[in-house]
Order: C-alpha cells, then sequence, then structure tokens
C-alpha cells in the first residue's frame, strides 16, 4: 500500500517535476521503506543483500533492548526518588516520556542538517545519522536540556560530519564528540550528583512533591552514579567501600548486571548491552574482535592497576569496572561503529586494547573524570587511520620478504 | 594624500586576500591565547600593529648596513626593543590587560607575522611603504583577533568588554554559558569557520583538490 502511494507521488520528485527540489528527501524516505530496485546501471558492482540502511536497522535493533530498559529505568529511579509506588507500566511510561523529548530532538536537528546539505549539494540524504540520533539521547544524562541536546546534535552533524565530507568520511564518532562537545561546553549539566536522575514530574506522570518551587526527595537520596561515588570516596581501599543505590542501601553485582543503577540511559544495563552485542556479532554488523579486545584491554589494566592499589577505585577488581558506567556500552556500540574504527582486523584488536586499557587508565588516575570511555575512544578513533597504516604497512614489507626470499631460493637452484 | 595603487595593495592587502592569520596562516598560536575576552584580544591587536609598523620603519631604514649574516639577530634586537617598551607601557597604563595577556606580549617578538614582514619586507622596502605594510599586517591579524574574541567572550562568558549584554532573562530560562568557548579548541574552530566564509567568498584562494 504504502508503495503504491510512492510510486504514485513519485514522479512529482523526479526531474522537471514540482517537488523536483525535495528529490534528495524524497529519495531518503524511499530508499529507507523499500531496497531500490534499480541497481547500478554501469560498471561491475559486487551486490549484497545488505546494503548500509539496512546495517543501520541491525544497528537500531541492537540497541532497542538497553534503550527500552533505559527508559524503563529512568521511572524507576525517578520514582526511587520521590518515594512513590506505582505499577511497571507507569514507571515504564514516565521514563519514556522523559526520554522521548530528546530523541524527537536529536532527530530533528540531525536529520534537519543532512537533508538541508544533502539537498545543497544534490546528493542523496546518507543514513549516517540514522543511529547517531538515537545514541545521543543514550549516552546523556536524562536531565540534559533539550536546547543543549540540540546544539551539541548540530555542532557534531556540521564540524565532525559535514566538514569531512559527511557520512563514511568522519574521523570521530558523531554520537560521542556531540557528548563530548556537552562535557566540556556544560560540565554542571554532565556530571556531579544532580543530572542522573530526574526529580520533576513528566507530562503529568509521577509529579513529585513540590516545595517552594524545588522537587522534594526521600530522605538520605543521592543521585551520584556508582563510578562518581567511588571516585570521590574517602575510603582508602575497595573492601572498606560500598556501592549504595539512591536511597543509601547498598548494591548488589546483580543489580549492576541487570541495570537498576543511575547513569544515562544507554549505559545502565549490561545484560540488554550484552542481548545488542549479540545480535551484532550474529549479523556480523559489529566486529567480535573489537569487543573482545576492549575488554581484554579493559582486563589487563585492571589487573594491573589492582596490584598496586592503594585507594578505593585503584582496587576496585574487573567486573565493577565492566559493569559500572559506559564501558560495556561504549565497547558494543562505539568502538565498532564502522566508520571510525580500524579496519585491518589485526588493527581491530591494537585499537580495542588501547581502548580499554585508556579508559581504565583515565578512570582510576583522573579523579576529574569518573569516566573514561568517551575519552578513550575519541583519542583512539585520531589514532585508527595510523593503527591501520602501520598493519597494511608490516604486511607489504612481510609479503616482499616473502617474495624475495623465494626469489634467491629459485636463483640458487637455477645455478 | 592620494596612494598609488601598488601602496594600496601593501595597506589593504593583508586585510582581506593576503591575511597573515587566515590566508598565510601566520600568528595562530597568539590568537589562540588571547582571545578568551574581548579586551586583552583588542589590546594584543593594537600591540601588534604598533610593534610591526616601527619595527619595519626601523629595519628598512637600516636595511642597506646590516650585515646580511647576522640579519635576523638585528631583527631581534629591534623588535625585542619594541616590545619591551609596548609592554612597560602596558604595565604602567593598563595593567590588568597586560596581567591577562602574560607572556604573550614579551612573545610577540617571536610572533611569525613580525618576523615574516621584517625578513619579506621591510628588508627590500623603504621606510613609507614598511610602514604601511606594518599597519596593514597589524590590522589584518587585529580583525581576526576581534572577531575570534567577540564570539568567544559573547558565547563563553555572555559579555562583551566585561560587561555583560545576554539578559539575565535568558539565563533564567535556562540558558547557560559555553564553558567549550573559554578553551583553545574553540578559538581554533571559529578561525576555521573565518578562513570558511573567506574561502568561500574568494574561490581563486581554493586549495586544489585531487
Amino acid at each position: 500500500m504504502i508503495r503504491k502511494y510512492i510510486e504514485k507521488i513519485k514522479p512529482h520528485f523526479e526531474e522537471g517535476g514540482k517537488f523536483q527540489s525535495f528529490r534528495s528527501v524524497f529519495d531518503a524516505f524511499e530508499t529507507f521503506l523499500f531496497v531500490p530496485d534499480t541497481t547500478s546501471r554501469s560498471g561491475v558492482h559486487i551486490h549484497d543483500a545488505r546494503d548500509s540502511k539496512r546495517t543501520m536497522s541491525i544497528v537500531i535493533l541492537a540497541l532497542l533492548p538497553a534503550l527500552l530498559f533505559g527508559m524503563y529505568n529512568i521511572g524507576y529511579q525517578h520514582f526511587l526518588a520521590i518515594g512513590g509506588n506505582v505499577g511497571f507500566w507507569e514507571t515504564f511510561f514516565c521514563g519514556a516520556l522523559s526520554m522521548l523529548p530528546q530523541i524527537v530532538v536529536s532527530y530533528v536537528v540531525g536529520l534537519g542538517i543532512e537533508f538541508a546539505v544533502a539537498q545543497y549539494k544534490k546528493e542523496e540524504v546518507a543514513e549516517g545519522f540514522l543511529v547517531s540520533g538515537i545514541l545521543i539521547p543514550m549516552i546523556l544524562p536524562v536531565d540534559t536540556p533539550l536546547w543543549m541536546i540540540a546544539v551539541a546534535t548540530a555542532f557534531a552533524v556540521v564540524f565532525v560530519k559535514e566538514v569531512f565530507g559527511g557520512t563514511g568520511y568522519n574521523i570521530f564518532n558523531v554520537a560521542l564528540m556531540a557528548r563530548a562537545f556537552l562535557f566540556f561546553a556544560y560540565p554542571s549539566k554532565m556530571s556531579g550528583d544532580q543530572v542522573w536522575t530526574r526529580t520533576k514530574g513528566t507530562f503529568g506522570l509521577g509529579n513529585p512533591e513540590m516545595a517552594g518551587g524545588v522537587a522534594q526527595t526521600v530522605d538520605g537520596f543521592t543521585g551520584a552514579t556508582p563510578l562518581g561515588q567511588i571516585a570521590t570516596t574517602g575510603a582508602d581501599s575497595f573492601a572498606s567501600f560500598g556501592f549504595t543505590n539512591a536511597l543509601g542501601q547498598p548494591l548488589a553485582l546483580s543489580d549492576m548486571f541487570w541495570g537498576f543503577i543511575p547513569g544515562s540511559a544507554g549505559e545502565v544495563s549490561t545484560f540488554a548491552i550484552l542481548l545488542g552485542a549479540l545480535i551484532l556479532i550474529v549479523t556480523g554488523v559489529g566486529s567480535w574482535k573489537t569487543i573482545l579486545s576492549v575488554f581484554v584491554g579493559g582486563l589487563v589494566a585492571v589487573v594491573l592497576v589492582n596490584q598496586f592499589a592503594s585507594n578505593a577505585v585503584m582496587g576496585m577488581p574487573p567486573e565493577y569496572h565492566f559493569l559500572l558506567g559506559g564501558f560495556a556500552f561504549g565497547a558494543v556500540f562505539m568502538a565498532t561503529d564502522p566508520v571510525t574504527s580500524a579496519r585491518t582486523e589485526k588493527g581491530k584488536w591494537i585499537y580495542g586494547f588501547l581502548i580499554g586499557l585508556l579508559a581504565i587508565t583515565i578512570r582510576v588516575f583522573n579523579p576529574g573524570y569518573p569516566e573514561g570511555m568517551m575519552l578513550a575512544i575519541l583519542l583512539m578513533n585520531a589514532f585508527a587511520p595510523l593503527i591501520d597504516f602501520y598493519v597494511v604497512d608490516a604486511n607489504v614489507k612481510r609479503r616482499i620478504k616473502r617474495g624475495a626470499v623465494k626469489n634467491t631460493k629459485r636463483k640458487g637452484i637455477e645455478k | 594624500m592620494a596612494l598609488s595603487n601598488k601602496t594600496k595593495a601593501v595597506l589593504w592587502g593583508p586585510l582581506n586576500k593576503n591575511n597573515p592569520v587566515i590566508v598565510q596562516v601566520l600568528g595562530i598560536c597568539s590568537a589562540l591565547a588571547v582571545t578568551s575576552k574581548l579586551e586583552p584580544a583588542v589590546v594584543m591587536a593594537v600591540s601588534v600593529t604598533i610593534v610591526v609598523a616601527f619595527a619595519n620603519v626601523i629595519i628598512s631604514l637600516l636595511r642597506k648596513t646590516i650585515p646580511n649574516r647576522i640579519r635576523i639577530i638585528v631583527q631581534l634586537v629591534v623588535a625585542a626593543a619594541l616590545v619591551t617598551l609596548v609592554s612597560e607601557v602596558l604595565k604602567a597604563f593598563a595593567y590588568d590587560v597586560n596581567k591577562q595577556l602574560s607572556v604573550f606580549v614579551g612573545l610577540i617578538v617571536t610572533n611569525c607575522i613580525l618576523m615574516g614582514r621584517l625578513e619579506a619586507f621591510a628588508l627590500g622596502n623603504g621606510p613609507l611603504p614598511s610602514f604601511l605594510d606594518g599597519i596593514g599586517n597589524g590590522l589584518g591579524y587585529g580583525w581576526i583577533l576581534v572577531v575570534v574574541g567577540f564570539f568567544r567572550e559573547l558565547l563563553g562568558s555572555g559579555s562583551l568588554f566585561g560587561h555583560r549584554v545576554i539578559p539575565q532573562l535568558i539565563y533564567d530560562a535556562g540558558y547557560k554559558d559555553n564553558g567549550l568557548m573559554m578553551l583553545a579548541p574553540m578559538a581554533i574552530l571559529i578561525v576555521a569557520c573565518i578562513i570558511w566564509v573567506h574561502r568561500s567568498r574568494n574561490k581563486e584562494l581554493q586549495e586544489e583538490t585531487n
């Protein structure tokens, strides 16, 4: 039915039609919904059932578990903070509605710029932003003001992607750059213990008791993320330190695995992220080498640091490092970005390993940044082409050597 | 006084198509360092203009007596003397700004634009064209600084010359100053944006792409 409708309105967008100037917009929607039925008209091309739009759809599918759980958790943390006791669905909708405006803003601004640029350059709209647009709200605190998301998205799309030539040419991960922009521009809205839990009501759902215009939270409420807690604790060893939830009750390792902890929507549930990782690996969209090597790099760093532990965060065992913060999310969804990661197979091992190593190093040794994943991935994005260059170069040298050996042998025989 | 076409090119060229910052890409370090506020940017622009203009005149007058092998040393001595003068004047009359500029007043000595003009222009031209060349290059450097400083102070602190220009009303509505504007990376992005606009208006300056 949609197909028929699209066929009907298509002539208007062709050369000479009355909506000619909206051609790239139309084209984007058409090919997003249907695989194009015209294939390349000249030359030899290898065709695959998967084009990049299909790849993007799979990534979005893989993000869904983390997104849905993140929404639930926003509601869960919210009611924990204001002391309400409501059913599953109200909790979920409260969280989903808090996040929805962020997703809408991120998509409207990002796609708006993409469409405008594509129209201006008379190119097809590239599909890269479909994933970035959902990633941006998933890695930001729930209370990030919408205008900040709009500014950061515009900055990331224009200066990180379009100036380099659009989707597929960017050096840095677009969603992470949006976050980095906010992180340095508005630090008070991006870290600390005030931003991770929503205390205001959402569209009439979960309204807290108000006093003097300030939402009232239950006694003993703290919004600090577990990583924030351990970075600011005075405890001198991990054993004498305990993670707590928003009410000051102790957190078990299983809570961290399922995701009942404060944090940005995408990162909280390691379980949901692993589901996503499974989808990415089975469909071959994400590289298991990158994911695995990030964890290996992290493990090596943690084990090394644990040997010399002199405070709580240095003594934190690896399972906590992996379950808390954005480590797993970054490893699965950010490090595997095919555009900004290393492309050679050997390069992926080196690239992932260094991300894990750096992320833990920043977490442990820089008290200003409780989380190091974002900076580690961005730094390695910059080095990915260099890694690829040396991997390819080493391969070329090895083959020249092998060829040379063969040649001398043959000469020897001929003599 | 009517200026000949050549003199006009010497004076106005550096403001536009021969700009030391956005075309020759010189003097970037100080452009990043002193532009977080508008006031130091203006003072820096004026200081550089004065130093370049007068150093140009002095070197131009001495150009026939300077032995070629020690010309860099001579240029440095002249520039350093002028920079010290400017620095002392600033300390006396604009102490706060001088503190904000910190080492960067002293570092005018090593400013690439200054050395470049002395070496490339003053050593081969008379005093009057050299003077105009110095003024032109100083202003060409200066207007970039002022534009960058304008945006960085407006978006980073919500003020201009230290006066608040963004009304409190907007802050109450949730607006916040952009802390990234106070960091050097944003200065280089603004310079990049100026280059972007400038290049797209002057197609002949665009580099060939392969």
